[in-house]
């Protein structure tokens, strides 16, 4: 027999895989929670320390688990044939994977202010920034208030349309990747605003959370993924 | 309790009255275009309105009977639809925690088929949009505002709490009347 593997998804560089387990003639690849480049505490005050510690460990920690053993439950769906079984799952490694792969592009676009963390950018991104929305205010601005009128759940991009060639400011719901709104989107700079991402802190506040996030943005990174898609 | 009451339901109460005098407005100038925008205005704050009244009415003391089982016909209802009230307190608290994202497990009446519904609502939805002849009986907001100063992540944790001031008695009043 053949031997498969269910396809992981290798989106960023940084996302920590362990080769794992065989089942049976088939192998999964399963994921584990990237450290944060930083301590908890590294970017207060305006992500206390206290919410960036339960957002690693429990939430995106939830989200590693729970896509690992959907995609356990998938590969075992697949093998039997059960059409049925693989279809129920995507529901569970829609939620899981995608909270996955946000988180882990989030914690990147964090930074202490001692290591850049609020610094604008420069080069290539900057000029974009200023050429699609004026300056970078207006960009912190625009991203604000679609984030602060997001409905429930879900985050708040800055991505790239690798076709059009251009910025985009947008928002998905729940733990959507910014790939659902469009196939050709590249995350650039992506905002949590769900209410665990800040109310420890924050409470209902969330404009206030928005206010300083910005004051912690890494920009450095969002450049390097710019230069790396055009 | 309180920055849930003020803060949240209460921009959910101006947030639905500014849309209203809006929608009047445009209405009024026969703008179609805007009404159609309002829309999501208006039915995330009106429903966010809608269900936290009927929470903070689901909620007691127990020195005032929270937690105190149901008696009577909704007791009975439940028991014939769920085996126990212990049954149906595992399915909500299962739903409720299995709930992606924000919204509400509830507890429903469905009038036309006469019988009792556990289902979930995404965000501020009310119990009607999954199905006109649904009657909302207990609903629990499972909103990460409703627990997380005191739970954290741990939505399983709050749920197995607030049962204990769950009260039934309104729910009973509820499937009373609307089961003449």
């Amino acid at each position: 027999m053949a031997i498969r593997s269910v396809a992981s998804r290798k989106t960023l560089a940084g996302l920590k895989e362990t080769s794992s387990r065989l089942l049976g003639l088939r192998s999964i690849q399963t994921f584990t929670l990237p450290d944060l480049p930083y301590d908890y505490s590294a970017l207060e005050p305006a992500i206390s320390g206290e919410i960036m510690q339960i957002h690693h460990q429990k939430h995106h920690q939830a989200y590693v688990t729970n896509y690992n053993n959907a995609l356990e439950q998938l590969d075992q769906a697949v093998n039997k044939g059960d059409a049925s079984g693989v279809v129920k799952l995507q529901s569970a490694i829609k939620f899981n994977g995608g909270g996955h792969v946000n988180h882990s592009i989030f914690w990147k676009n964090l930074a202490p202010v001692k290591e850049g963390g609020g610094e604008p950018p420069k080069g290539a991104l900057g000029y974009a920034i200023d050429t699609h929305f004026g300056s970078l205010e207006g960009l912190v601005k625009k991203m604000s208030a679609e984030g602060a009128a997001l409905q429930g759940s879900g985050w708040v991009w800055l991505g790239l349309d690798k076709e059009l060639k251009k910025l985009v400011v947008d928002t998905t719901a729940n733990q959507d990747p910014l790939v659902t709104k469009g196939g050709s989107l590249v995350p650039l700079v992506g905002i949590d605003v769900w209410e665990h991402a800040y109310y420890l802190q924050y409470k209902n506040v969330r404009p206030e959370y928005l206010k300083n996030v910005w004051k912690v943005v890494n920009w450095k990174y969002a450049s390097e993924v710019y230069k790396e898609c055009k | 309790m309180q920055i849930h009451h003020q803060k949240h339901h209460q921009a959910y109460v101006t947030n639905y009255n500014n849309a209203l005098e809006q929608l009047d407005q445009a209405v009024s100038k026969g703008d179609a275009s805007a009404v159609v925008k309002l829309q999501s205005a208006i039915k995330f704050n009106g429903g966010g309105h809608v269900n936290h009244s009927i929470f903070w009415k689901n909620l007691a003391p127990v020195k005032e009977g929270g937690g105190e089982p149901p008696k009577g016909a909704l007791g009975g209802a439940i028991d014939t639809h769920f085996g126990s009230l212990e049954g149906l307190v595992k399915k909500m608290s299962a739903e409720g925690a299995a709930l992606q994202g924000s919204g509400w497990v509830w507890l429903g009446l469905d009038k036309e088929l006469k019988k009792l519904v556990v289902d979930t609502t995404a965000n501020q939805d009310p119990l009607v949009t999954k199905g006109g002849s649904l009657v909302p009986l207990v609903g629990i907001d499972v909103w990460e505002h409703a627990y997380y100063l005191q739970y954290k992540n741990v939505r399983p944790e709050y749920l197995k709490n607030v049962w204990k001031v769950i009260n039934w008695k309104y729910a009973s009043e509820v499937y009373e009347k609307e089961c003449k």
